[in-house]
């Protein structure tokens, strides 16, 4: 007998915890399938052994604030899967996952994607050289192995990630040996006209404020509107080539660089599940369409977090929660005046947490090159395509994504589009001249993640 | 590339990479561990047998790649350590053989 | 309004091959392509160049197999130097595993029998025992139930995408015309003789058309009297991660790419305009591949997809000159990476001539009795 549920979450972050809390108030019997070891998605990975220890300290309060959510969803009885792996998620809903190379499934009455977001996908010349890495892999690599970097580290990119690992690495005894800015200069011009809506989330400027502080304080050398960014090496990076804002071209050794031009809403599954997404033109990515209880185009599919959209941890939590009651709600546990009820303070905390977005997105819009990448700039890692490969066959009559897929292999490798889908669907829209929300993006297929033929296999349906 | 604020002390364990015995901490990944190596490659591609690294640390980039424990193909910053791992960085198309 | 020989509808491997063979005997073409999300067929081949087997109980059908084989090599050559596309064209044989006893002697009947259809050709099989097939793929491990498999002497695989980009590029190199995103919504004869062929709300006109449109092409061939009965059917495939080289050969039912990566496959299913994978097909595919060669048990799917063939009542293809309206013709088939040399070939000839060989007449589709048009 197929094992059955009434919710399957996916993810064990902010969004995934607190729904799962919420949804097992009503009394609904709920499963969350999590590929970490430990509950806390990104945000807070490892916050289980880190927040009590020093380098918790070093992270912040917002990070250590996890611990109570942690402990909080241990205890709510969801049938909690760690190291686990979903791969597919079929209508009726059947969620295939492996764990421990032992494939099940499992049947849900309905979904809630909580597989939170990813880091840009921002492409330079060398950006696959080893030695270049995301900011947000140098923080998770705090978090889960207390490290940093052990020489004066390089970032190149903008945006309030930047900043928080800055003043974290500052506060542990690390080093910057420069920011390289990509932001536009005086982008604090472009936020003036959301500066009044933002206010509502004036602890947060504070804080950014306080971040910007504490750079200075420390004399980070920083260079400001850098465009034109390459990484080079042999076989591993050695130095970054770069041009700041009415300078001269620079060339600095390094064998680390840090790169970040914002975070994206995780959109694989959901594109496999055929999820109508929109095209977000402020934040320059595709976004879920939902209702206010985060249910998508497909009934039974809802999604929360920052795969929702990106609004940080604060509102992973709170959507969290309003998918809970709406799930609820989608089950006939509550009635409508009850759920609406529950959520009307919920909605407005998730109202002062969205006050900041506008203002973020016009201040840290991702570099202008991520769109348009040079000829030479490597655009599929796992293939190995360059952005001239994928232009020249983007003239071959109208081709879209998929069909440059076919073509030139882009979007086969194991990452399955996670790295390219966004810089192909650029490079097409600029080559024929359209949008890139009409361009569009890969068809995902499955498995949602590689696994083993032995793994598929060996899957056990209960029958 | 990477180095740890404190000792692990009692959380030490070995794993060996390439046959080499390296201290890691019970919990962190086995690309943590990669990154505190004197090279942080972990593989070459399988189609022009570039080195690679890890980048996203978070499973979405598939660079970190490597055999663990006779697994090829492994993503290394989704895999906690254990004691006696053993990791060997993973060159060119993988051998299922 | 510029007016073309030929208008091909479908830039697929059947319109793509097709138009590429046009447009090399001076013919001024056209071709039409659907859109991005269309369903292509095209995309989803499994890349063999096959013969074995092909047309059982149909001999034509084994015979242009055969032959459009052999004319593989060339067309494959001089395709690769137009496009400058390699194909990774490989013709060093073709198996077809047997697990198990009673598939062996099946298959043993049942290409002795396949072979003697077509008495003046010298048979292009043989049958190896378990000794023989591990003699021939040295260093591969055979799973236990493995009984052997039929050699195909004339089999071969390509590079099934990279056939139809070179497709694509070398036609445009003779001077066809491409345009993508213009699916064929209506045609309709013109006075004077010719065609208009309508996208939308653009408008083309040809001497001739070819409907070339995969499952589209039953609405536009009932215009222009090709009432070609066709319907769908699913196939779906698994491909792996790049891996060493583990099969030199190509088997009907595992390939091992140019690229490293192993293609599995593929179902057989009817179920209408489906396109959406099953996990219950990708695990009976991997329990089947894993029984043939178990070290691709550790093998990383990276790929599930599905595609729909063009299936015509007995698998054949069908090609046909439109009596009510010469001038049109349609051409469908399943397997049009094997026929794609045909294709480019004697089927552009036909066209070109304005007349297909009597030796073809088995595939007009009146063979199928439907209707009386046409």
């Amino acid at each position: 007998m197929t094992e059955k549920y009434d919710l399957v979450i996916v993810g064990a972050g902010p969004a995934g915890m607190h729904a799962a809390i919420q949804a097992r108030s009503h009394g609904l019997r709920v499963l969350v399938a999590d590929d970490q070891p430990a509950p806390g998605g990104q945000i807070w990975r490892a916050v289980e052994r880190t927040a009590a220890k020093a380098t918790g300290d070093i992270l912040g309060e917002d990070y250590q604030a996890g611990a109570a959510v942690v402990r909080g969803f241990r205890a709510c009885g969801a049938d909690y899967r760690p190291s686990t792996q979903v791969w597919q998620i079929e209508k009726g809903w059947h969620v295939y996952m492996t764990h421990g190379q032992q494939a099940t499934v499992v049947q849900a009455d309905n979904i809630l994607l909580a597989t939170g977001a990813q880091e840009r996908p921002a492409p330079f010349p060398g950006w696959t050289l080893p030695g270049v890495m995301t900011v947000g892999a140098a923080q998770i690599l705090l978090k889960t192995s207390g490290q940093v970097p052990d020489q004066p580290v390089w970032i190149a990119g903008s945006g309030p990630l930047v900043l928080v690992y800055i003043k974290q690495l500052l506060q542990a005894g690390g080093r910057v040996a420069g920011w390289l800015d990509t932001a536009p200069t005086q982008n604090w011009r472009r936020g003036l006209p959301h500066l009044l809506s933002a206010l509502g989330g004036w602890r947060d400027l504070r804080k950014g404020y306080r971040w910007m502080q504490a750079l200075r304080k420390a004399k980070v050398p920083i260079y400001r509107g850098v465009a034109d960014i390459r990484a080079e090496g042999d076989g591993r990076l050695s130095q970054i080539v770069f041009q700041a804002a009415g300078g001269v071209q620079q060339r600095v050794p390094a064998q680390l660089l840090l790169v970040h031009e914002g975070v994206v809403p995780s959109i694989h599954v959901t594109r496999a599940l055929e999820c109508e997404l929109d095209w977000v033109p402020a934040q320059r990515c595709f976004s879920p369409r939902t209702d206010k209880w985060g249910h998508t185009s497909q009934p039974g599919i809802f999604i929360a977090g920052d795969g929702a959209g990106i609004a940080g941890a604060r509102a992973a939590c709170l959507r969290g929660q309003l998918a809970g009651i709406g799930i609820a709600r989608h089950m006939g546990k509550i009635g409508d005046g009850q759920a609406d009820k529950l959520a009307a303070p919920v909605r407005n905390r998730l109202a002062r947490e969205l006050a900041l977005r506008p203002l973020l997105d016009a201040m840290y819009p991702p570099r202008a090159d991520t769109a348009s990448p040079s000829d030479d700039t490597i655009v599929c890692r796992c293939e190995e395509l360059t952005a001239g490969e994928i232009r020249a066959y983007a003239k071959l009559g109208r081709p879209g994504p998929n069909q440059i897929k076919s073509f030139t292999r882009a979007g086969m490798g194991p990452c399955q589009g996670r790295q390219c889908g966004y810089t192909i669907a650029n490079i097409l829209a600029e080559a024929q001249q359209r949008p890139v929300a009409e361009v569009g993006f890969y068809r995902i297929r499955p498995p949602l993640k590689p696994l083993t033929l032995g793994e598929l296999a060996s899957l056990d349906d209960g029958a | 590339m990477f180095r740890q604020l404190d000792d692990p002390g009692a959380a030490a364990l070995t794993i060996y990479i390439d046959g080499q015995a390296v201290t890691a901490r019970a919990g962190e990944t086995v690309a943590g561990v990669m990154m505190r190596q004197a090279s942080p490659v972990t593989r070459t591609t399988p189609v022009h047998g570039s080195p690679r690294g890890p980048y996203c640390m978070m499973g979405v980039c598939f660079e970190c790649l490597a055999t663990v424990d006779g697994m090829a193909s492994t993503q290394t910053c989704m895999l906690p350590v254990h004691d006696g791992m053993k990791v060997e960085r993973q060159h060119g198309k993988r051998s299922v053989a | 309004m510029e007016s073309y020989d030929v208008i091909v509808i479908g830039a697929g491997m059947v319109g793509a091959a097709i138009a590429y063979g046009l447009a090399g005997r001076n013919c001024k073409v056209l071709v039409l392509d659907g859109a991005d999300n269309d369903y292509r067929a095209a995309k989803a081949n499994f890349g063999l160049v096959w013969v074995q087997g092909k047309g059982f109980g149909a001999p034509d059908y084994q015979r242009i197999s055969r032959r459009a084989a052999r004319m593989w090599p060339a067309f494959g050559e001089q395709l690769a130097d137009e496009s400058g596309i390699a194909l990774d064209y490989e013709n060093r044989g073709g198996l077809s595993f047997c697990v198990g006893g009673t598939e062996w002697d099946e298959r043993q009947a049942r290409l002795a029998s396949w072979n003697a259809q077509v008495p003046e050709e010298a048979a292009c099989t043989r049958m190896l025992d378990r000794g023989q097939l591990q003699s021939l793929l040295p260093g591969v491990r055979l799973g236990v139930d493995v009984t052997g498999a039929s050699l195909g002497e004339t089999d071969g695989h390509v590079n099934p995408l990279k056939l139809l980009a070179a497709l694509h590029k070398a036609l445009l190199v003779r001077g066809a015309k491409l345009i993508n995103d213009a699916p064929a919504t209506a045609i309709d004869p013109l006075s004077g003789g010719g065609f208009a062929v309508h996208a939308g709300n653009l408008r083309y006109e040809g001497a001739q058309v070819v409907i070339a449109a995969g499952l589209g092409s039953g609405r536009l061939g009932r215009m222009v009297g090709l009432d070609a009965p066709l319907r769908p059917q699913r196939g779906q495939i698994l491909v792996t991660e790049r891996l060493a080289p583990l099969l030199p050969l190509p088997a009907s039912g595992i390939r091992q790419t140019g690229e490293g990566t192993v293609m599995i496959g593929v179902t057989q299913e009817e179920v209408g305009y489906d396109l959406h994978t099953t996990t219950s097909a990708a695990v009976q595919m991997s329990r089947r591949a894993t029984r043939v060669l178990p070290d691709l048990a550790k093998a990383r799917l990276v790929r599930q997809w599905s595609c729909l063939r063009i299936m015509t009542p007995d698998g054949c293809p069908v090609y046909a000159q439109s009596s009510s309206h010469p001038g049109a013709w349609i051409a469908l088939c399943h397997s049009g990476v094997t026929l794609a040399s045909f294709h480019a070939g004697p089927i552009a000839d036909a066209v070109s001539h304005s007349a297909l060989g009597a030796e073809f007449n088995f595939f007009h589709h009146r063979r199928f009795d439907v209707s009386t048009i046409g």
